[in-house]
């Protein structure tokens, strides 16, 4: 972990390297720490070989879904006969996830520099950087890092003498979760309200204005920085576990930790180092549950969080997903009917209201929750739930929905004692009308 | 059927069936004779997929699809009543209730709500959104001149803001704030009131937008549907009257591919109320000792033939571009080899297009059947030129209002027949006048300014002795020895068809409900 503290001697800091060095924000600081160099090189190469290099490094998308990068690159239009796009997803609005956040704080230009690299890979001379509106420093630092980087240009009609386009905007967000779905996000960037687009086409068929796009998250650019500069097989050695999942991952840690924050470790890495030696729990708690992934993914219990190794394989073997690295801890204390509810109420109010299963659902799902913490719920509430999680998975044109039901299903499924405290008056409601 | 390069054959409950490369399943499902149950997906407007009450099992996908995005693929296997997908709709419908009031007993929509009929086919028989949880409100909102918008109703199927941007080019409505507080929204500084906005109307699956003409007027049951063509102009959009109990209450569009697809303008809407007039002419009437006297058909038909055999000059007929193509075909025949035909069309400076469907418009030229009128050899006068009607030994006039100059050319003919609904003040000179029908009480055919020859059907009775023009006119002739007269409408298009060679090879069967072009295909609109 970074800023503000040092790193863990666990952690194996590649991305968070230069978090809280405020030399480094700058162009001429990060040029001494060998900024730029891997631009040169990308530029030096082909896009075909670009591609070919980083499918071999076994990068995978950081946004959540884990799709591998190079193969989404390979997606784009070989022959080039229209303009293409690539838009960098710093939309970043999951609960308990913030490691865009800080590469973007610290790191701003190793940001631009895997843009422009990517931007070569998939033959685009513009590229959006879509930042979350209530990103308020971030985005600062990321436009003056881009002042800059055209200033000494790095970007601009011809990107680092090497007589390419590369020119990038910052789109700032204007407060939707939703929009940090990539198709969301496309609509977004074209003014249009912010909602989720029905597949195919793909983006790299039509995306943004309908053009070839490919739409990455931050962690994933940043690290084709790093890829290019010390090689594939280096990144592809970062593995503790299964080798589908190579290199470092952020982990925001949040919730009941006595150090919470950025960590960075390899993929495999086990989860319990990450909670217990690393963030630690409080003192005098023990742990309950987590989800691994960000608020969206489904809640584990102790034994299973005990058991996980941080990698997408790892995780959905103990029942869970990586997601986008938001580790949100609860001890003890948590009272998790109340903290589901919570979430619910999220997506309830973040869904775009397009999809019947999503806007009736999550609403309902939240009003269920809030009588049973209301001391009325009934036994046929939970299976209630249960059902309307299956409608709400797998039938909408994203996965809000999904991400709404998962940890309702879940914790249901493993805390359903303290579901049932609250039907049954063992617990006393702690809200007061439903 | 084997696989042509364009087609592609997929089995859809057990039907084989072919259909064009790029189809939709819910497409080829209608031609496999299946319905896939659907809100937010219409044929005229891009398709949203966001109802999700389309989904179907495809044999080898792990998830269920909705069959308004899916393309075909050839030798899909596609389960329509699978029991997930099944299961999958019964929890839309679910979803879909839980916000929506049960307001049916006063609903407009109810009894043709596809809301209802989903839910009637497919959905729970008992919700579980239990009576603790309140509904979502939102006040009814007055969007337009003729539509209404009741949020709580609303499904959020967003047919209605499709249709206003990408068919109606004016983008004025939305969907307002996210989640279940969602609701459509409408510019503030707009007003729904687009020349086609009224479609929306139509295209809200439930109760949602509707009509202020119509609000509170009939239940959907009781209506009598009869298909038709609208007399706005010279669009000829294909509508259906609806009547209840004799009273004309609605016109709404039906489709067809070539002329209005499913649309049809406010102003054709809007314009049935003189369908209902009360102030008709109920029996022929014949001058007697200065006055006009009521007398049976056979008295009429035979002094106005004794009128028109006898005439020493041109026998005029005066037509309204309203009339049915066999009265027009007709009043011709009756005159003989004297005849002169006009008629007169009123022209507004612009027309107004639904930009989405190219060829569709409000057009400037305010009759249905102006296209008729000239084929059949009617031209069109201008004021100045109707004092020539004075000069004529008998004038006919067929549904003309005789308004404006008309009026005094006729006063001074020698002899007027007239054939018409009501009794203009300007008619009661006549020697001679026929009640007849009005479109929504006869059967009949236009001439879109197109050359396309479509049918009408009688919507309603007609009152006391009132008949049909075409009848009267083909009764004229045949007393002045002009041929048979025809008994039915269809007889009389026939003796058309074969008088007339723009109309050869048609028929009442050929033209069907689809209608069908003039032989020669020059668009009539040309002639003007």
């Amino acid at each position: 972990m970074g800023y503000p503290h040092q790193p863990h001697a666990k952690e194996t800091v590649v991305l968070s390297q230069y978090f809280g060095d405020p030399e480094a924000r700058t162009y001429a600081g990060w040029v001494k720490r060998g900024g730029y160099e891997a631009l040169k090189t990308a530029y030096g190469m082909t896009p075909a070989a670009l591609v070919d290099l980083v499918k071999e490094s076994g990068l995978r998308g950081r946004g959540g879904a884990g799709f591998p990068t190079g193969m989404k690159w390979s997606f784009m239009p070989r022959e080039k006969t229209k303009p293409h796009y690539l838009c960098c997803n710093a939309d970043e609005s999951e609960p308990g996830t913030f490691k865009d956040r800080e590469v973007m704080r610290w790191t701003p230009h190793a940001l631009i520099e895997g843009c422009a690299i990517a931007m070569h890979a998939i033959q685009a001379e513009v590229g959006y950087i879509y930042i979350r509106g209530e990103f308020t420093e971030p985005i600062r630092v990321m436009q003056a890092a881009l002042n800059e980087a055209y200033r000494e240009g790095v970007l601009g009609a011809n990107a680092l003498g090497s007589g390419r386009k590369a020119d990038i905007w910052i789109h700032r967000g204007a407060g939707a979760y939703i929009c940090g779905e990539e198709t969301a996000l496309m609509n977004s960037i074209e003014g249009k309200r912010g909602n989720p687009r029905i597949r195919p086409p793909f983006p790299a068929q039509a995306g943004v204005f309908s053009l070839p796009t490919t739409v990455n998250n931050v962690e994933t650019l940043a690290a084709v920085g790093p890829i290019l500069r010390k090689g594939a097989a280096w990144y592809k050695g970062l593995s503790l576990s299964n080798p589908k999942s190579t290199g470092t991952k952020l982990f925001s840690v949040c919730g009941h930790v006595a150090r919470p924050g950025n960590y960075e470790v390899t993929m495999g890495f086990p989860l319990k180092d990450l909670i217990y030696d690393m963030a630690g729990l409080r003192p005098g708690r023990t742990l309950k549950a987590c989800q691994p992934g960000g608020s969206s993914v489904p809640i584990i219990n102790r034994e299973e969080t005990e058991a996980c190794l941080l990698d997408y394989e790892g995780c959905v073997a103990q029942n869970t997903m990586l997601g986008s690295g938001g580790l949100i801890v609860y001890d003890d204390t948590a009272d998790m009917v109340y903290q589901i509810m919570r979430l619910a109420k999220f997506y309830a109010h973040e869904s775009c209201a397009q999809c019947t299963q999503c806007r009736e659902g999550t609403a309902w799902t939240v009003r269920i929750l809030e009588r049973m913490l209301s001391g009325k719920g009934t036994m046929q509430d939970l299976d209630l739930l249960l059902d309307l999680g299956e409608q709400m998975t797998g039938k909408t044109i994203c996965v809000l929905s999904d991400s709404c039901a998962a940890p309702v299903a879940s914790g249901i499924k493993r805390f359903r004692g303290e579901f049932e405290a609250y039907i049954t008056g063992a617990r006393k409601p702690v809200l007061a009308v439903a | 059927m084997a696989d042509s390069q364009d087609l592609v054959t997929l089995t859809i409950e057990g039907a084989e069936v072919s259909v064009p490369k790029g189809t939709t399943i819910l497409e080829a499902a209608k031609q496999a004779g299946v319905l896939v149950p659907h809100y937010c997906y219409h044929p005229s407007l891009p398709v949203a997929g966001v109802c999700r009450m389309c989904l179907v099992r495809i044999e080898g996908q792990p998830k269920l699809q909705i069959a308004c995005a899916t393309p075909v693929a050839p030798g899909q296997v596609v389960n329509v009543f699978d029991t997930q997908a099944v299961e999958a709709r019964k929890g839309v419908l679910e979803f879909l209730l839980i916000n929506h009031p049960l307001d049916c007993p006063i609903c407009d929509q109810a009894g043709e709500c596809e809301l209802q009929d989903y839910v009637f086919r497919e959905g729970r028989a008992r919700t579980r959104y239990t009576p603790t949880f309140a509904k979502r409100f939102n006040p009814v909102e007055d969007f337009g001149p003729d539509v209404l918008y009741v949020p709580n109703r609303c499904i959020l199927c967003t047919r209605c803001v499709r249709f206003m941007d990408h068919a109606a080019g004016e983008p004025v409505l939305n969907v307002s704030e996210r989640g279940d507080r969602a609701f459509i929204g409408i510019h503030p500084e707009h007003r729904l009131d687009h020349a086609w906005s009224g479609n929306v109307v139509d295209l809200c699956p439930v109760g949602s937008l509707i009509s202020k003409d119509f609000l509170h007027k009939a239940r959907a049951w009781e209506l009598d549907k009869t298909a038709s063509v609208c007399t706005g102009c010279s669009q000829g959009c294909n509508i259906g009257i609806e009547t209840r109990q004799n009273v004309v209450v609605r016109l709404r569009p039906r489709p067809n591919a070539v002329v209005n697809r499913y649309f049809m303008c406010d102003h054709g809407r809007l314009s049935y109320r003189w369908m209902n007039r009360g102030d008709r002419i109920e029996a022929p009437l014949v001058r007697q000792d200065g006055g006009l006297t009521a007398c049976n058909w056979d008295e009429a038909i035979r002094q106005a033939a004794e009128l028109v055999a006898g005439a020493g000059g041109d026998v005029a007929v005066l037509a309204s571009p309203g009339a049915s193509t066999e009265a027009l075909y007709l009043a011709r025949e009756a005159a003989g080899s004297r005849f002169r035909g006009m008629f007169r069309v009123e022209r507004v400076a612009e027309e107004r297009p639904l930009p989405g469907v190219p060829g569709l418009a409000l057009r400037a030229e305010r009759a249905p059947n102006v296209a008729g009128a000239t084929r059949l050899g009617y031209g069109e006068c201008r004021d100045e030129q109707l004092a020539d009607l004075g000069t004529a030994a008998v004038v006919i006039v067929v549904g003309d209002r005789l308004e404006g100059a008309a009026a005094a050319a006729v006063a001074s003919a020698a002899h007027l027949i007239y054939l018409g609904a009501v009794l203009p003040e300007a008619a009661r000179g006549a020697t001679v006048i026929f009640p007849v029908t009005t479109v929504a009480e006869e059967d009949g055919t236009f001439v879109n300014r197109d050359g396309r020859v479509q049918r009408y059907f009688q919507a309603k009775s007609s009152p006391g002795m009132a008949r049909p023009a075409w009848w009267a006119l083909g009764e004229l002739a045949a007393e002045l020895g002009r041929g048979p007269a025809p008994a039915t409408a269809a007889e009389a298009f026939d003796a058309l068809a074969a008088g007339v060679p723009a109309f050869g090879g048609l028929s009442y069967d050929v033209l069907g409900l689809q209608g069908a072009l003039l032989a020669t295909g020059a668009p009539a609109g040309a002639s003007v």
